[in-house]
C-alpha cells in the first residue's frame, strides 16, 4: 500500500470539500439571487470532486473505507486541505478572491494531474478541470469587477488581499506527500502570480509586498477554522453514527 | 427588485417620462440591476428558445448568470442574452386588431393539398 499517494489523494479531496462547505454556507444568503446559485454551484463542483477522490482513496485504503467515512470521521488533524480554503468567507469580496487564488491553483495543478501515472487520479482531474476553467473564469471577473469598481468594493478588495494573501505562500510548498507522489506545486508558482497579476492589474489591485506565508494545513496543522467547520459538517454522523436517509 | 409606481396626470408628466426613447439614467435605483431575457438553444440544430430573466450588470455577467440559473442541468448548448428594455413589445390590448382577423382565414394555411406520402413530414 502506497501511503504518500493515500495522503496525497486525500489532500486533494480535503481541499475540494472543506471549499465546498464553506461556500454552501453562502446558500440562500447570496447577494443576488443570481450570484447565490452561481456560488453554490461552484460549491456543488467541488463537492463532486472531493467524492471522487474520497471514493479513489476508500479504494486505495481498502478494509472498511467509504468516501463518507472519509469525510465524516477523520479528526481536524488527520484533514490535509492547505489553510486557505478554511478561511471564513468574509464578504463576497474575501469570498470571491479566496475562491480567485484557489481556482487558479487547482487549474494549473489539474492540467499537471491528468498526466498522473495514477490513472484513476489523472481521469478525475481530466474530469474536474473544464469546471475549475470555469471558477477561474467567473471568479477572475469578479475580481475585476469589484477592484475596478467602486470605492467601497475596492477597498473591501484590498482587505481581503490583507488577509487572504499569507495563505497562498503554502499552495506551492510540498508537502512530503506532494513530492513523493504528487505534483511538483513549486513549478506552478510563476504561471499562477502571472494569472494573479494580469488579474490584479485589470482589477486596478496590487500585489502584495513580500511577507510572511503560513503554513501547515497540508500535514494537519490547521488554523482555529477548521475545527468549526468540521463540527457542522460531521456533526449528523458523530451524534447519530451510521445514519442514513 | 423594487417596482416604483407613479401616476401622472395630464400636464403634470416630467419630462424625462414624456415618451420617446427611454435611456439607462432613467434607471435610477443604483441597487436595482438591469433585467435581461434569456435564449437557450437545447441542441444544435434547433432554435434559441426563450428561458427566462434575469439581473446582471453587464452582458458578461449576464452570460455567466444565465449559465448557472438556466443550463445546470444540461439544459443548451448556447446562450443569449438581450436587455429586457431592447426587446419591443406588442401591446396586449391590440391584440383584437392584430391576431383575430387571421382567425376566419382558413385557406392561409396550406391543408387543402394532397401530400404525396414521400414527403413525409413538412
Amino acid at each position: 500500500m502506497n501511503n504518500s499517494l493515500i495522503d496525497y489523494v486525500l489532500h486533494l479531496a480535503d481541499n475540494s470539500l472543506i471549499l465546498a462547505q464553506r461556500n454552501a454556507e453562502w446558500c440562500g444568503h447570496g447577494p443576488i439571487l443570481e450570484q447565490d446559485i452561481a456560488i453554490t454551484n461552484i460549491s456543488l463542483d467541488l463537492l463532486g470532486q472531493s467524492r471522487n477522490f474520497y471514493q479513489h482513496a476508500a479504494t486505495l485504503i481498502g478494509n472498511d473505507a467509504t468516501e463518507d467515512s472519509l469525510a465524516y470521521l477523520r479528526t481536524e488533524r488527520e484533514f490535509k486541505n492547505c489553510l486557505l480554503v478554511e478561511q471564513p468567507n468574509g464578504d463576497w469580496g474575501q469570498t470571491i478572491l479566496r475562491q480567485f487564488f484557489f481556482s487558479a491553483y487547482q487549474f494549473l495543478l489539474y492540467e499537471k494531474l491528468q498526466a498522473h501515472k495514477d490513472e484513476q487520479l489523472a481521469a478525475i482531474a481530466a474530469k474536474a478541470l473544464k469546471e475549475v476553467t470555469y471558477h477561474m473564469r467567473w471568479s477572475s471577473e469578479w475580481v475585476i469587477r469589484l477592484g475596478d469598481g467602486t470605492t467601497e468594493s475596492h477597498e473591501r478588495m484590498t482587505k481581503a488581499i490583507d488577509e487572504l494573501w499569507r495563505y497562498t505562500g503554502e499552495l506551492f510548498m510540498a508537502a512530503d506527500y506532494e513530492k513523493k507522489s504528487g505534483i511538483d506545486v513549486s513549478l506552478l508558482k510563476d504561471v499562477w502570480m502571472k494569472k494573479v497579476e494580469s488579474v490584479f492589474e485589470e482589477a486596478t489591485l496590487s500585489v502584495p509586498e513580500k511577507t510572511f506565508m503560513q503554513n501547515g494545513g497540508k500535514t494537519g496543522v490547521h488554523t482555529e477554522h477548521l475545527g468549526y467547520i468540521l463540527t457542522e459538517l460531521q456533526y449528523l454522523q458523530r451524534t447519530y453514527p451510521g445514519a442514513e436517509w | 427588485m423594487k417596482i416604483h409606481i407613479s401616476k401622472y396626470y395630464y400636464g403634470d408628466i416630467p419630462e424625462e417620462k414624456a415618451g420617446g426613447f427611454q435611456d439607462q439614467k432613467s434607471n435610477v435605483d443604483k441597487n436595482s440591476w438591469p433585467l435581461w431575457e434569456v435564449f437557450v438553444r437545447s441542441k444544435q440544430g434547433l432554435d434559441h428558445k426563450h428561458v427566462g430573466s434575469l439581473h446582471a450588470t453587464d452582458p458578461v455577467m449576464a452570460i455567466e448568470n444565465a449559465r448557472d440559473v438556466y443550463t445546470r442541468r444540461q439544459e443548451g448548448v448556447s446562450i443569449w442574452v438581450v436587455e429586457s428594455k431592447f426587446i419591443t413589445a406588442s401591446n396586449p390590448e391590440e391584440a383584437g386588431e392584430l391576431y383575430e382577423p387571421a382567425a376566419d382565414k382558413i385557406y392561409r394555411h396550406p391543408t387543402f393539398y394532397e401530400l404525396p406520402d414521400e414527403v413525409g413530414h413538412m
